[in-house]
């Protein structure tokens, strides 16, 4: 009985937990799944957008009703960090990995020194009056600050497929992923369709900020621990599979919370790392990508 | 392909320029020059958050000046960045020696930081004060180091005993034991096990997590199960808010009557206004809390002064747990200067080995391995907490000191009665 | 391209000025920066056989390092073994580990190498928490027995070291460049299917490349807990390392063994002038903006720009800058 009470209420939590690792990596799924720009500097911009949504909650605003304005200032941010980076290689013609990998670090360290600057190195946290209590259904208990954020991933992820699928837009962004020159063909320009995407990304790392913040506080430093599973998750995915990602994420934080509640919570970090490492060596493409 | 003569001239003279600048300086000291104090503060990374020792160091050598200086030349300070790196502790303290010239050393804040600075110290026959480091002397036994917290001897499984003790004293039989896989708290953990044993409790659980772990309600349910009457928790501050977000959440349980002992965070504003009423009932270890029984000379003008500053800099507003202890560092130094009348690093240390400092955390005696003779970190449990407002932290009665006994100014309220 | 005369004169030089270098320098300050700055020199170098040569971009450099900085303070503090041992032992342990992930990414591209390179960081860096004779987070104590009298000083004798491994590295780097290693690697680096068909074995050549670049990165690892008297996994496995490993050779430009030697020089030693000049918040975000800058103004770095300039190349609609 013991025993079936620990795995429930691992497999909640673990699957909350996961939800939210897909809200954090969502944005990357678009920039780096579909765009295949390896935008390191993603946790950064989430944290950066936590921050924003702290000093929103300052003032009284709910964090993810201020999340969801802020999405808009966000998405312009985006536009202009797309212009920026596609100004520097994309229209030379120069873009490589490296190149790109080595400029977004740049921009993480700014990000971070920047909010250190402005916030000084504190965490920092938000109020809402749901923190601090939680969902009991029989012998499962879930807090609501992993509850309400985890909430979140689905209608995200559902409003993005539908985008995706529905409408012109993301007709047009799934195949600037799929072939560049047939698109630019058919008379769309391809880069004002990335720009477009880039905008949604860092739009959609807002929304992850405030989820990030309402789960537990935050310093200027926090992206660091969060790149590596972020990145993680993208790929065990399948780059481009926005459903996917959910999945994906959620394998990982069940797992993480099983080791955690019955094995030791030490072995923890290595998990999400060893599955990654253990599909990348059998099934390369990710869980849900197209075979290459 | 070749870099040719000229780029590489002008790279090298920026360069050397850099290098050669500090030099310049201490190249034209003589008497009337400024006595140089040097250390590595992390201003960046993930220590970034005892950034504010800087203010510490500050006011004190301010005081120092406006007081006519030590043997009557200025105090001046060095201070670098060390990025919260070890990697970068060696080269910046063979900086503040060789290059600088400094006279004396504060060590960078921690152990971690500090291990890779003490070999130099001792090498070099340096004396250097600890600041917040744990243990950091327990194997080199360097003469001339010394202590600026209070863990007291065998600090680093004796730390927080104070726990342990009250544990006893309130006859509770089972304890839990939970740390983060760090130095810090790993060794207290391992202390408190030793301790529990010895006086006959019985360990009903002892667990390790990474500090990186953000879900504590695996760890909390079966904490529930191991059904605990004490619970040693060390923690950092995220994990510190996860668990007391845990206990209104998951909770730990109606056999709780003693909750914390070494969790690091609620010592900040920024948590102690983030969590709130959540901390009421808990007993946690603190260096400093404006208790009636903690009246020190001069503790209480620093501290509105720090405020001041602190608001400036956006950094940790109340201040009561690194910077006071930075400022007493620098008065061991200058104490030991002036009663000497030297800068004579070994009849410093003999001075200082043999003659208790009185300092703004009260009076300080040191043993052979440069540690506090007497452990004073404070248990002290949290009370009547209404609301986020951070005033309420800087009155007394809220973080009531229940051990040591000589600075006690009230008794402990078992876990869930406190909270009600 | 300097001839293999020059090039040997050189670096036997240069070696052999090291060595005095210890007489004629007092202070020590120096041998503990030009360490620092000959650690990454190696690094970079050994990043760049993978990364720069056959376009293999390692994310995880600091698994290498770490990798090889616990071997040689394990072999030190259990059997006190001398350092050219520890050297050795952290070689071949960065290379079996080089080997091991090139067979588990042996057929995945781009950038799911890189990313399984960063999971092998976080792997790695879990088990030496969980190792209890690793020390686990606390880390190990490092005091070796003291350094020859020659050098006057550990530092001195570290720095002297981390010379010699710099020069091997960048000799090996040279040879590879010239060889047909160096053929197969460009070939992979520049459409792994077609070098396939032309009969390049890419799979053993990646595995190569795995290999000697591993087996550098972790000689690297080697000298540092002599010279820092102490490990953790936090510095072992830095992020700082795996950042510099990539950005170094960058800035230098990855075609030829000089760029990651000149991006080292460069971003190494800018980083530890403003340690200990700057020393705010303001030293990162200087790294940062120059990254920026570089990727922005010199994508194939110094090389690649001063050889734009050289040709007469106009790139850019402004007037590229020389450097300095």
């Amino acid at each position: 009985m013991m025993l079936i009470d620990l795995a429930a209420n691992a497999l909640a939590s673990g699957a909350a937990l996961g939800s939210i690792y897909a809200l954090l990596a969502m944005g990357l799924a678009i920039t780096f799944g579909l765009l295949h720009v390896p935008n390191v500097a993603h946790p950064a911009i989430v944290v950066a957008g936590a921050y924003a949504v702290a000093l929103a909650n300052g003032y009284g605003a709910d964090p993810l009703l201020a999340a969801l304005l802020l999405t808009v200032p966000f998405y312009v941010l985006g536009l202009g960090f797309y212009t920026f980076y596609s100004r520097a290689f994309e229209l030379r013609g120069r873009g490589n990995s490296l190149q790109s990998l080595t400029l977004f670090f740049g921009v993480a360290l700014v990000i971070e020194i920047g909010l250190v600057i402005a916030f000084g190195t504190d965490l920092r946290s938000v109020s809402v009056p749901y923190v601090g209590q939680s969902l009991s259904v029989g012998f499962v208990t879930l807090p609501y600050r992993f509850l309400v954020p985890a909430l979140v991933t689905p209608a995200v992820i559902l409003a993005l497929w539908l985008y995706l699928t529905r409408t012109h837009g993301g007709l047009a962004l799934r195949a600037v992923a799929h072939d560049e020159r047939a698109l630019s063909i058919s008379g769309i320009d391809p880069s004002s369709v990335k720009r477009h995407a880039f905008g949604l990304a860092t739009a959609l790392a807002v929304l992850a900020g405030a989820a990030l913040i309402i789960t537990g506080p935050v310093d200027p430093f926090t992206d660091r621990s969060l790149l590596g599973r972020v990145f993680a998750v993208v790929v065990l995915a399948g780059l481009g599979s926005i459903p996917g990602t959910l999945v994906a994420a959620v394998l990982i934080g069940v797992a993480e919370a099983f080791v955690t509640t019955f094995v030791s919570p030490s072995w923890a970090p290595g998990v999400a790392f060893a599955i990654l490492l253990g599909t990348l060596g059998l099934r390369p493409s990710g869980l849900f990508g197209a075979s290459r | 392909m070749k870099i040719n003569r000229r780029e590489f001239a002008v790279l090298g003279a920026g360069v050397s320029a850099g290098l050669a600048m500090p030099a310049i300086w201490t190249g034209a000291r003589a008497q009337g020059q400024p006595i140089r104090v040097g250390c590595s503060v992390s201003l960046t990374g993930a220590l970034a958050s005892t950034k504010n020792s800087l203010i510490g160091y500050e006011l004190w050598r301010d005081d120092v000046n406006a007081a006519g200086g030590l043997l009557g030349r200025k105090v001046e300070l060095v201070v670098y960045d060390d990025q919260s790196s070890p990697a970068a502790v060696p080269g910046i303290y063979s900086k503040l020696v060789d290059v600088d010239k400094v006279d004396l050393l504060f060590s960078p804040y921690g152990a971690n930081l500090t291990a890779t600075v003490m070999p130099l110290a001792k090498q070099r026959d340096r004396i250097i004060i600890g600041i917040l480091t744990l243990a950091s002397n327990d194997r080199l036994k360097h003469d001339k180091f010394f202590q600026a917290a209070p863990w007291g001897p065998n600090g680093a499984e004796d730390w927080a005993r104070g726990f342990f003790d009250l544990a006893i004293a309130n006859k509770l039989q089972r304890i839990a034991i939970i740390a983060a896989d760090t130095e810090f708290s790993k060794t207290a953990a391992a202390g408190g096990k030793r301790v529990s044993e010895a006086a006959g409790l019985k360990v009903v659980m002892n667990q390790v997590y990474p500090p990186t772990l953000n879900d504590f309600s695996a760890i909390l349910r079966n904490l529930k199960a191991a059904e605990p009457e004490a619970v040693f928790l060390c923690s950092y501050p995220p994990d510190s808010t996860a668990m007391v977000r845990g206990l209104s959440e998951i909770g730990v349980g109606e056999s709780v009557k003693l909750f914390g002992g070494g969790m690091v965070g609620p010592q900040y504003a920024s948590l102690l206004q983030t969590l709130g009423p959540a901390l009421n009932g808990i007993v946690n270890f603190h260096l400093y809390v404006p208790e009636p029984t903690l009246k020190f000379q001069g503790i209480e003008g620093f501290l509105t002064r720090y405020q001041a500053i602190a608001k400036e800099r956006q950094v940790d507003p109340l201040g009561f747990y690194i910077p006071p202890f930075c400022y007493a560092a620098g008065q061991m130094l200058s104490e030991a200067v002036k009663a000497t009348g030297t800068l004579e690093e070994a009849k410093l240390a003999q001075w200082l080995h043999g003659n208790p400092v009185e300092t703004i955390v009260g009076k300080i005696a040191f043993n052979e391995l440069g540690d506090w003779t007497e452990r004073r970190v404070l248990m002290a449990q949290f009370r009547n907490i209404a609301g986020n407002d951070l005033e309420q932290f800087r009155q007394a009665g809220k973080q009531v000191v229940l051990d040591p006994p000589a600075l006690k100014s009230g008794d402990l309220v078992p876990f869930a009665k406190a909270r009600a | 391209m300097m001839r293999t005369g020059t090039f040997a004169t050189i670096a036997v030089l240069l070696g052999a000025a090291g060595f005095l270098l210890p007489q004629v320098v007092a202070n020590p300050y120096y041998f503990y920066a030009g360490y620092v700055v000959l650690q990454y020199i190696v690094i970079a170098t050994g990043w760049n056989i993978l990364g720069g040569y056959a376009g293999y971009i390692n994310f995880g450099t600091s698994a290498f390092f770490g990798a090889g900085v616990y071997t040689s303070a394990y072999l030190m503090q259990a059997f006190e073994a001398p350092l050219v041992v520890q050297i050795v032992a952290a070689a071949l342990v960065g290379v079996a580990l080089g080997v091991a992930t090139g067979y588990l990414t042996l057929r995945i591209q781009g950038v799911y190498f890189s990313i399984a390179t960063l999971a092998l960081v976080v792997v790695l860096e879990t088990v030496v928490h969980n190792t209890e004779a690793l020390g686990g987070a606390s880390g190990l104590t490092t005091i070796g027995p003291p350094p020859p009298a020659w050098f006057k000083g550990q530092t001195q004798y570290v720095f002297c070291v981390m010379l010699v491994l710099a020069l091997l590295a960048v000799v090996i780097a040279r040879w590879i460049e010239t060889s047909w290693l160096g053929r197969g690697f460009r070939a992979i680096r520049a459409s792994e299917p077609a070098a396939e068909s032309c009969g390049v074995p890419t799979l053993r050549m990646k595995l190569i490349a795995c290999a000697i670049s591993g087996g550098i990165i972790a000689a690297a690892g080697a000298p540092y807990p002599s010279y820092a008297y102490h490990v953790e996994p936090v510095s072992a496995f830095g992020l700082l390392i795996a950042l510099n490993a990539l950005a170094m050779p960058l800035i230098g430009g990855t075609r030829s063994w000089m760029g990651p030697v000149i991006g080292a020089v460069l971003l190494g030693t800018i980083q530890q002038v403003a340690t200990v000049t700057i020393s705010s918040e303001y030293n990162i975000l200087a790294v940062g903006l120059l990254l920026i800058a570089f990727v922005v103004a010199a994508p194939e770095g110094l090389l690649g720009l001063l050889s734009a300039v050289r040709g007469g190349v106009r790139w850019s609609a402004k007037p590229a800058r020389k450097p300095a």
